[in-house]
C-alpha cells in the first residue's frame, strides 16, 4: 500500500465517519436520553445519520476526482497464522452510492420517524420506548455503513449480522402487542430464523473461500479467483451458490421470503427504512460485489437469474390478493428485489444498482405515505388534546386494512399526491424514476433469453395491476368507515420527508437517463463493462403499455367497489379459488410448518426429553455428584490428629525416596 | 569483617528488623485502649522498609561474604512481602478490635516474620536459608496461637509447631546430606564442586530430595499440606491471609532459587517428583474444597491447589530458556495470587464476627444487595481464582500453563485445565450465595478490611488489561538472578 495511493484524497480518510457518527448517536442517546426531551433525542438522531450521509456526500465529491477510490484501514483485527484480517473501509463508486443511498434516504426517514414515532409511542401506550427506537435506528444505520464499506467478507458479515439484529429488534419492537400479544415477537423471532439459514450459507460460502483462497479480503479473492475457477470450478460453484442463500435469506428471495411480510409488524418507519429501501437490498450489493466471481460460474449465474425472475412473478401473484396495506408493498418488495436479483444475475449490474437506487426511493415513499395514511385512520388528534395514553381507546378498526378506507385523496390531499407518484413510478409509468430503471432490466432481460423477459414482463403487469387496485381502494371511492370519514393530513414533520422523497422519486430516473448513462459511467470504475440495457424503444413501449394496461385493469375491476365489508372482492367473484389461493399466500407457510417446522419441532423433542434430560444431563450431574462423592471421602483423610498428619509427611518422604531409588 | 556496604544491601531488613524492636519498647507506653498507634507505626515501618527496597530495585551484589545477595527477585519479593505486611496490619486493625485482642506483640511478631521472609528470598548459603526459615516460621507459630485462650487457636498454633518443627528437622537433615557431598553450605562452593565433579551425587540427590520436602511443607503441597487447614482455620483471619500469600510466596522464593542454582543438573529426575506434586496438590486441593462450607477451609485448600499450579510452571525447569520463563511466570502468579488472595479473605474477614472460626458460607447471602461493593469485590475474587478473563487470575494461569506447554508438560496442563473447571463450582458456589440467597449479612462490615478488599479487587481488575507490562517486568527483574 503506497502512501500515494492512500492519500489519493484526503476526504477518502474520512470514511471511517460513517460509522462513527452514528456510533455517537447511540452513546449520547444511550447515557442522556433518559434526561432530554424527546425532540432532543430525534435531533440527535438524526444529525448522526445526516452526519453520516454529510459525509457520503464529500466521498463521493473526492471520487469524481479519483474514481480510483481507496482503502482506508483503521485498525488490525485479526491477525493469528495466515488469518489477516482489518478493520478497513473500502471507497470506491459502489460502496459510496450504497452509502449514498442508506443515509440519504436513511435520514429522510429518520425525519419522518421523529414525527411518527411520536404518536407510535402514545398509541401503544409506552412513550419511554422514543429513544430507545432511535438508538436501534442509529445502530442500523452504524451496521449497515459496516456492511456496504467492508473492504473483506469477515467486516461486511460483521455488518451483515448487525442489520439482521437490528432488524430482529425492530420488528420486535412492540413485542408484547400484536395478535395474542404475541404475534409481532413471533415475526421477529421468524425473521431471525429465517435469515440464519441464509446466513449459514453465507457462513460456508466465507469458509470455502478462506480454505481456497486463503484470503477474505476482497482484492485478494478476486485476483485468485480465476486460478481456482480454473483448478476446481466445482468450488467456486458451491461457493457461489451458498452465498446465493445467504442473498436468498437477506434480500428475502424464493425460498426464504417468508420472513418479510411478517416483519410489517415493526412500526412504519421501520418496514420503510429496513425492509424496504436499504437492508434488503444487501443482497443485491453482495452479487454486484462479488460479480468477478459469479461471473466465472456461468451456471450460478443462471441460477441467480431465474431466483429473482421467479420470485419477481411469484411475489406480484400475492400482492394482488393481500388487504393489508403494508403487506401489499411487503410483497411488492419481494417482486422488486427479485427484480434486482435477476438483473444482477445477467450481469446487468449498473440495471440492478440503479433499481435499487430508484427503488429506494419509491419505496421509502410509499411506505412513508402509507404510515400517513395508518396515523390518519388511527384517530390521533384526541391523543393530542388529551396527551394521556390511558384515555386513548383503540378503535376496533383496523387502520391498514384497505377495504375500510377509500376517500382519503379529499381527506389528506399531500398524502395523496405523493402516493401517487410512488405508485405511479412503482408501475413503471414515464417519466418517473421506476421507468427507467425497470425498462434497462427488461431491455437486459430481452437479451439474455425470452422466457425470463416474458416472465419479467408478467411480473411486471401484475405490478402496475396491484398498486392500481391499492389507489382505488385507498384514495377514490367513498369512505367506507368512519375513521376514513374522519381521516385528517399530518403534521409538517411527517409530510416534508414524503414531499422530498417524492422529489427524488420525480427526478431519480435522471440519475442513469437514456443518452448520459451517469450511473453507469459511474458504476464501471468498480464493477467493470457489464451487459448494460442499451435503451431500447420496443422494449421501452412494450413495458409502458404493459403498465398502463395494469392500471386501466385496475380501475375497471375497482372503480366500482361499493366496500361493503360483506362484499366479496371482485377478482374473488372472477378467479373464485385461484384468488383465495393468492389470499392466503399459496400456503406457503403452512406447507413449510408442515414439512420443516413440525418434523423439527418433534425431533427436538424428542432429543429434549430422554436424551437431553436423561443422557447428557445424567452424564453432567453423575460427574458432579462423583466428584461430590470423592470429595467427601478424600476429606477424612484430614482426621484432626498431628500423629496422622506427620505419617502423611512421612509417607510423602517414602514415596519420593522409592521414585529416586527406581529411576 | 563486615562493612558498611553489607549493611546497605539488606536495609530493608535491617530497618525492619530495628523497628520491630523499637515498637516492642514503644508498644510498652502505649495503653490498651490505644493499640492504633502501635498498628499505625507498624504500618509506617513496613512503608519506610518498602521504601527502601524500591531505592534498592535493579541493585544487585552480594554481602557477609556470599551469605545473602541482593538481585532483581530477592527485590520484588521483599516489596510483594513487605505490602502483603501492609494489608495484614490492615486486616488486623478492626479484627482484633472485635475479638478484644488488641495487643502490640502481634506487629512486632509480623515484622519479625517479614524480615525472615527477606532474608529467605535473598539466601545465598544453605545455612541462611535455614536460619531465615527458622524467623520467619517462630513469630508464625505464635502468631497462629494468638487467641491464647481460644482452643482452635491454641490448637492451631500446636498443631503447625510440632509438624513445622518436624519439617525444619528434614530440611537440616537434607543441608546435611548436601554438605556431606559437596563440603559446602554456600551456594557458589556447593556450584563448583559439582561442576569440578567433586561431589557424591548420591548424597546431592538425597539432599536435594529432603530439601523439596522442607520447602513443600512451607507452601502446602500435597502430600505435606495437612496442617494447612487445621492451621489457617485455628488461627486469627489476618494471620490466615497473611499465611496464604506471604509464606507460600517465601517457600516458593527459597524453592526456585535453590533448584534453579543447586540442582539443574538433577532437573531430569527433579521434574518427575514436581510433576507428582503440582498434579497431586491440584487435583486433591480442588476437589476437597468442594466438600466444605466453612470459608477459610476451603481458602485453605484453594492455597493448596494453588501451590500445585505454581509449581506446573517448575516442572520444567531443567531447560534454561523454560527456566527464565518458569520463575517470570511462577512471580506474576504469585502477584494475581496475592490479590485475589487477600481480596477473598478481606471480604470474610470485613464480615467475620467475633469468636468466630470462619464464615459458613451460607452467611454470604445476601451480600451483594446489602453490600454491593464488598460483593463486588467477593465477585472479582472468585473470578479471578478460576481464572475468568478480565481478571489477573486468568493471566496468572494462561503464563503458567503457556510455560508448562512450551516445556512440553502437556498432561500436566490437561490435568491443570480439567482441575480449574472443578474449582469453578465451589468458588462459584460462594458468589450463587452472596447474590442470589436471601439473608443479611451478620454484622457491619470492617472499614480497613474492606477498603483492602477494594483496592486489591480492583488490582486484579484493572492490571489485567495490562498484563504484558507486568510480565515483561518480573521477566526483566529475574534477568540479573544468580
Amino acid at each position: 500500500m503506497f502512501l500515494s495511493e492512500i492519500f489519493s484524497d484526503p476526504a477518502f480518510s474520512l470514511v471511517p465517519w460513517v460509522v462513527f457518527f452514528p456510533l455517537a448517536g447511540i452513546i449520547l442517546n444511550l447515557i442522556f436520553s433518559r434526561r432530554w426531551e424527546e425532540k432532543l433525542t430525534a435531533l440527535t438522531a438524526c444529525l448522526a445519520a445526516g452526519g453520516s450521509f454529510v459525509i457520503s456526500l464529500l466521498l463521493m465529491l473526492a471520487l469524481t476526482h479519483h474514481p480510483e477510490g481507496a482503502t482506508i484501514t483503521l485498525l488490525e483485527w485479526i491477525n493469528t497464522g495466515s488469518l489477516q484480517i482489518n478493520w478497513a473501509f473500502r471507497v470506491d463508486t459502489l460502496s459510496v452510492t450504497m452509502m449514498l443511498v442508506v443515509s440519504g434516504v436513511g435520514t429522510l426517514i429518520h425525519i419522518y420517524a421523529a414525527g411518527y414515532m411520536h404518536y407510535d409511542v402514545r398509541i401503544n401506550g409506552d412513550p419511554s420506548r422514543y429513544s430507545r427506537f432511535f438508538i436501534f435506528f442509529n445502530l442500523f444505520i452504524l451496521a449497515m455503513m459496516l456492511l456496504v464499506s467492508a473492504d473483506n467478507y469477515l467486516m461486511l458479515f460483521v455488518g451483515w449480522e448487525g442489520v439482521g439484529l437490528c432488524s430482529y429488534l425492530l420488528i420486535g419492537f412492540w413485542f408484547e402487542k400484536g395478535a395474542d400479544g404475541i404475534a409481532n415477537a413471533r415475526a421477529a423471532k421468524k425473521a431471525f430464523l429465517v435469515n440464519r439459514i441464509g446466513d449459514v450459507g453465507l457462513l460456508i460460502a466465507l469458509f470455502l473461500m478462506f480454505w481456497n483462497f486463503g484470503s477474505l479480503q476482497f482484492d485478494t479473492v478476486f485476483a485468485r479467483a480465476p486460478e481456482v475457477a480454473a483448478a476446481t470450478p466445482a468450488v467456486l460453484l458451491a461457493m457461489t451458490l451458498f452465498m446465493l442463500l445467504g442473498v436468498a435469506g437477506k434480500s428475502a428471495q424464493l425460498p426464504l421470503y417468508v420472513w418479510l411480510p411478517d416483519a410489517m409488524a415493526g412500526p412504519t418507519p421501520v418496514s420503510a427504512l429496513i425492509h424496504a429501501a436499504t437492508m434488503v437490498t444487501a443482497g443485491v450489493y453482495l452479487v454486484a460485489r462479488s460479480h468477478t466471481l459469479y461471473s466465472l460460474v456461468p451456471a450460478a449465474q443462471t441460477t441467480v437469474v431465474w431466483l429473482g425472475a421467479l420470485t419477481a412473478l411469484f411475489a406480484a401473484t400475492i400482492a394482488v390478493a393481500q388487504n393489508d396495506i403494508k403487506k401489499v408493498l411487503a410483497y411488492s418488495t419481494i417482486s422488486q428485489l427479485g427484480f434486482m436479483v435477476a438483473a444482477v444475475g445477467m450481469g446487468a449490474f449498473t440495471a440492478g444498482l440503479f433499481h435499487l437506487t430508484t427503488h429506494a426511493f419509491f419505496k421509502a415513499l410509499l411506505f412513508l405515505a402509507a404510515g400517513s395514511v395508518i396515523l390518519g385512520m388511527e384517530d390521533v388528534r384526541k391523543l393530542d388534546e388529551t396527551n394521556l395514553s390511558d384515555s386513548f381507546h383503540h378503535s376496533h378498526v383496523d387502520p391498514q386494512d384497505m377495504t375500510l378506507m377509500g376517500g382519503l385523496r379529499r381527506k389528506m390531499p399531500v398524502t395523496f399526491w405523493v402516493y401517487l407518484m410512488g405508485a405511479l413510478a412503482l408501475a413503471g409509468i414515464a417519466p418517473l424514476a421506476g421507468f427507467f430503471s425497470k425498462d434497462e432490466i427488461l431491455a437486459a432481460a430481452s437479451q439474455n433469453g425470452l422466457l425470463v423477459f416474458l416472465v419479467l414482463l408478467a411480473a411486471a403487469f401484475l405490478t402496475a395491476f396491484y398498486m392500481g387496485r391499492q389507489l382505488w381502494l385507498v384514495f377514490f371511492g367513498k369512505p367506507r368507515s368512519e375513521n376514513a370519514e374522519n381521516a385528517r393530513e399530518n403534521t409538517a414533520l411527517i409530510v416534508l420527508p414524503l414531499i422530498l422523497l417524492a422529489g427524488l422519486t420525480v427526478l431519480g430516473g435522471l440519475l442513469n437517463f437514456p443518452g448520459s448513462l451517469a450511473l453507469e459511467g459511474w458504476l464501471e470504475h468498480t464493477l467493470g463493462k457489464g451487459i448494460n440495457g442499451e435503451f431500447n424503444s420496443m422494449v421501452a413501449g412494450i413495458s409502458l403499455i404493459v403498465s398502463i394496461t395494469g392500471l386501466v385493469t385496475a380501475w375497471f375491476v375497482y372503480s366500482r367497489y361499493s366496500g361493503e365489508i360483506k362484499k366479496l372482492d371482485p377478482l374473488e367473484d372472477m378467479f373464485g379459488a385461484v384468488f383465495i389461493g393468492a389470499r392466503n399466500k399459496w400456503y406457503v407457510d403452512e406447507l413449510y410448518h408442515a414439512i420443516i417446522v413440525r418434523p423439527l419441532e418433534g425431533l427436538s423433542q424428542q432429543l429434549a426429553q430422554p436424551v437431553d434430560q436423561g443422557l447428557i444431563d445424567g452424564i453432567a450431574v453423575g460427574f458432579g455428584s462423583l466428584t461430590k462423592a470423592i470429595a467427601q471421602s478424600w476429606r477424612s483423610i484430614e482426621n484432626g490428629f498431628v500423629r496422622s498428619y506427620a505419617l502423611a509427611l512421612l509417607l510423602g518422604i517414602v514415596l519420593i525416596f522409592s521414585y529416586l531409588v527406581i529411576r | 569483617m563486615p562493612t558498611v556496604n553489607d549493611f546497605l544491601l539488606i536495609l530493608p531488613e535491617v530497618v525492619l528488623l530495628i523497628w520491630a524492636l523499637l515498637i516492642l519498647l514503644i508498644d510498652l507506653w502505649i495503653p490498651d485502649t490505644k493499640k492504633y498507634y502501635t498498628a499505625v507505626l507498624s504500618a509506617a515501618g513496613l512503608v519506610i522498609s518498602a521504601g527502601c527496597a524500591f531505592a534498592l530495585l535493579g541493585r544487585t551484589g552480594s554481602a557477609f561474604s556470599n551469605m545473602v545477595v541482593l538481585d532483581g527477585f530477592s527485590s520484588v519479593l521483599s516489596i510483594l512481602f513487605l505490602l502483603s505486611g501492609l494489608a495484614a496490619v490492615a486486616l488486623a486493625y478492626d479484627y482484633l478490635k472485635r475479638n478484644a485482642a488488641q495487643r502490640g506483640e502481634y506487629y512486632t511478631l509480623l515484622l519479625f516474620s517479614i524480615a525472615g521472609m527477606m532474608l529467605m528470598a535473598s539466601a545465598n548459603d544453605l545455612i541462611m536459608v535455614f536460619l531465615s526459615l527458622e524467623l520467619l516460621s517462630i513469630p508464625l507459630y505464635i502468631l497462629a496461637g494468638f487467641f491464647r485462650p481460644r482452643l482452635a487457636s491454641e490448637e492451631a498454633a500446636l498443631k503447625y509447631f510440632l509438624l513445622g518443627a518436624f519439617s525444619s528437622a528434614i530440611l537440616l537433615f537434607g543441608i546435611a546430606w548436601i554438605y556431606g557431598s559437596t563440603g559446602h553450605t554456600d551456594f557458589p562452593g556447593i556450584v563448583a564442586s559439582i561442576d569440578g565433579g567433586r561431589a557424591n551425587y548420591l548424597l546431592l540427590l538425597i539432599g536435594a530430595g529432603l530439601l523439596l520436602v522442607g520447602f513443600g511443607f512451607k507452601i502446602g503441597v500435597f502430600p505435606f499440606h495437612m496442617w494447612v487447614p487445621d492451621t489457617y482455620q485455628g488461627s486469627p483471619s489476618s494471620i490466615g491471609a497473611f499465611m496464604t500469600v506471604a509464606t507460600k510466596a517465601a517457600g516458593f522464593a527459597a524453592l526456585l532459587r535453590v533448584f534453579l542454582v543447586l540442582f539443574p543438573a538433577e532437573a531430569p529426575i527433579m521434574a518427575g517428583i514436581l510433576w507428582g506434586l503440582s498434579a497431586a496438590s491440584m487435583i486433591f486441593g480442588n476437589t476437597v474444597a468442594i466438600a466444605q462450607m466453612n470459608m477459610k477451609r476451603l481458602l485453605a485448600y484453594s492455597s493448596i491447589a494453588n501451590a500445585g499450579y505454581i509449581l506446573m510452571a517448575f516442572v520444567p525447569y531443567g531447560n534454561p530458556v523454560i527456566a527464565q520463563e518458569a520463575v517470570s511466570s511462577a512471580l506474576f502468579y504469585l502477584l494475581a495470587y496475592a490479590l485475589t488472595s487477600f481480596g477473598a479473605w478481606a471480604v470474610m474477614i470485613a464480615l467475620e464476627p467475633a469468636e468466630s472460626d470462619g464464615l459458613l458460607l451460607q452467611d454470604f447471602s445476601g451480600l451483594g444487595r446489602k453490600y454491593p461493593w464488598l460483593g463486588a469485590a467477593l465477585l472479582i475474587s472468585m473470578l479471578s481464582f478460576i481464572g475468568v478473563p478480565l481478571t489477573m487470575g486468568f493471566w496468572g494461569k494462561f503464563y503458567l500453563f503457556k510455560t508448562a506447554v512450551d516445556g512440553s508438560q502437556i498432561p500436566l496442563v490437561l490435568i491443570g485445565l480439567l482441575t480449574s473447571l472443578v474449582s469453578a463450582y465451589y468458588y462459584l458456589r460462594i458468589v450463587m450465595f452472596a447474590y442470589f440467597k436471601p439473608g443479611e449479612p451478620q454484622i457491619q462490615p470492617g472499614r480497613w478490611a474492606s477498603v483492602v478488599a477494594v483496592i486489591c479487587a480492583a488490582g486484579i481488575f484493572v492490571l489485567s488489561f495490562i498484563p504484558t507490562p507486568v510480565f515483561q517486568f518480573a521477566a526483566q527483574m529475574i534477568m540479573g538472578m544468580k
